[in-house]
C-alpha cells in the first residue's frame, strides 16, 4: 500500500494517509464456522440461536448465527493484523509509525443482519475524524466507521470506533 | 411452547436487574486477546503495567463479551429474547485488570412495540459495570428484541 506522507495545509503534522479523514480500506475477511460460532457463544453468549442449530431454526434469525460480540471481536483481530502489516511496511520504508493506544469506546453499533455459519465477512475501515487529544499531550484521538459485509455484499455490522494513537511514536 | 420468566411486558421502564458477578483471570484475558485482540498490553503483564492502562487489561471487546455472559446468566437465558439490532454507545471508562471481580446491573430506559412485527417489542436498556472497588469500568446502551407474553 502506498503510504506517503500527506502534504497539505489541512495536514500540518504530516500525518500518514491512514490517519486522514476520508481514507478507506478493506482490512480483511473471515469465514465463520459453526464450530467457532458455538465455541464463542458457549463462553460468552449461550443463547439458543448461537449454540444450537435446531433451536436457531425456530428463532427470528432462522439459523445458527454468530454472537454480535463474536462478529465485533473478529473485526478487532482483522484490524490488529492489518495495522501490524501496514506498520511494518512503513517501517521498511523508513517512515515513522504511530503507536496505537487504548480505545475509550464506540458509538452506533448496528448488527444489520445475522452472520450465519459458513458466511464470510469482509471488514472495511473509513477514517472519520482525527484530532489531538486534549487530556493526553502527544496523542491523537481518531474515529473511524468500521463495517463488515457478507459474501453477498450485504452489510452485517457497522459502528464508529475510537482509538488513541501517538504519532510520531 | 417453552415459557419464560421475562417477556417484553416485564421490561418496564426503570426496572433494574442485577447481573451478578464475573471473576476476570489473567489466563482468560490472555486467551481472549490472543484470539481477538493481540495488542501487547492485553498479552503481556509487564507491557501492560508500563502502559497507560496500568496493568494486564482485558480487551474492551472481552469486557463486552463478559457483560454479555453476565446478562445471559442473570436473566437473558430465561427471557423471550430474539437478539439485538445494536446499541447507541459504549464507553470503556476504566481498565479491567487481571484479578478484578466485575458486578453490574441493567436499567430499562425505554420500550416500544415493533412497527413491523406484531409479536415483538424493543427494549432499550443501559448496562453499567463496576469493579470490586466500586469504580465504574463500562457503560453501554443496548436495544433488545423480545417477544410479547400475550403472544406466547
Amino acid at each position: 500500500m502506498s503510504e506517503q506522507l500527506a502534504q497539505s495545509n489541512d495536514n500540518p503534522d504530516n500525518l500518514p494517509h491512514s490517519m486522514i479523514p476520508g481514507w478507506k480500506v478493506e482490512i480483511g475477511s473471515h469465514t465463520f464456522t459453526s464450530e467457532e460460532i458455538i465455541t464463542f457463544a458457549k463462553a460468552y453468549d449461550p443463547q439458543p440461536f448461537h449454540v444450537d442449530a435446531e433451536a436457531a431454526k425456530n428463532s427470528l434469525f432462522g439459523g445458527l448465527c454468530a454472537s454480535g460480540w463474536h462478529t465485533a471481536s473478529i473485526w478487532m483481530r482483522k484490524q490488529r493484523d492489518f495495522v501490524k502489516e501496514t506498520m511494518s511496511e512503513r517501517a521498511a520504508q523508513g517512515l515513522p509509525i504511530p503507536e496505537f493506544g487504548p480505545s475509550p469506546g464506540f458509538d452506533n453499533l448496528k448488527w444489520l443482519r445475522p452472520v450465519f455459519a459458513g458466511d464470510t465477512v469482509t471488514y472495511a475501515n473509513e477514517i472519520l475524524t482525527c484530532r489531538t487529544s486534549k487530556s493526553k499531550p502527544g496523542w491523537y484521538v481518531m474515529t473511524a466507521r468500521q463495517s463488515g459485509k457478507n459474501q453477498h455484499g450485504k452489510p452485517v455490522i457497522s459502528f464508529e470506533s475510537m482509538v488513541l494513537l501517538k504519532y510520531p511514536a | 411452547m417453552k415459557s419464560f420468566d421475562y417477556y417484553y411486558e416485564d421490561m418496564t421502564i426503570g426496572r433494574k436487574i442485577d447481573i451478578g458477578t464475573y471473576e476476570v483471570s489473567k489466563e482468560e484475558i490472555i486467551h481472549f486477546a490472543s484470539q481477538f485482540d493481540p495488542a501487547p498490553f492485553h498479552l503481556d503483564e509487564e507491557i501492560g503495567k508500563a502502559s497507560m492502562l496500568g496493568g494486564l487489561s482485558a480487551s474492551g471487546w472481552h469486557v463486552c463479551s463478559m457483560a454479555m455472559r453476565m446478562l445471559c446468566d442473570s436473566y437473558l437465558l430465561r427471557a423471550a429474547s430474539e437478539g439485538s439490532p445494536g446499541m447507541e454507545e459504549c464507553k470503556w471508562m476504566a481498565p479491567v485488570l487481571a484479578g478484578d471481580t466485575l458486578s453490574g446491573h441493567l436499567i430499562v430506559e425505554s420500550a416500544r412495540l415493533s412497527a413491523s412485527r406484531p409479536n415483538l417489542g424493543l427494549v432499550n436498556f443501559r448496562c453499567n459495570l463496576f469493579n470490586q472497588n466500586g469504580k465504574q469500568v463500562m457503560t453501554y446502551t443496548n436495544l433488545g428484541m423480545m417477544r410479547l407474553r400475550q403472544a406466547a
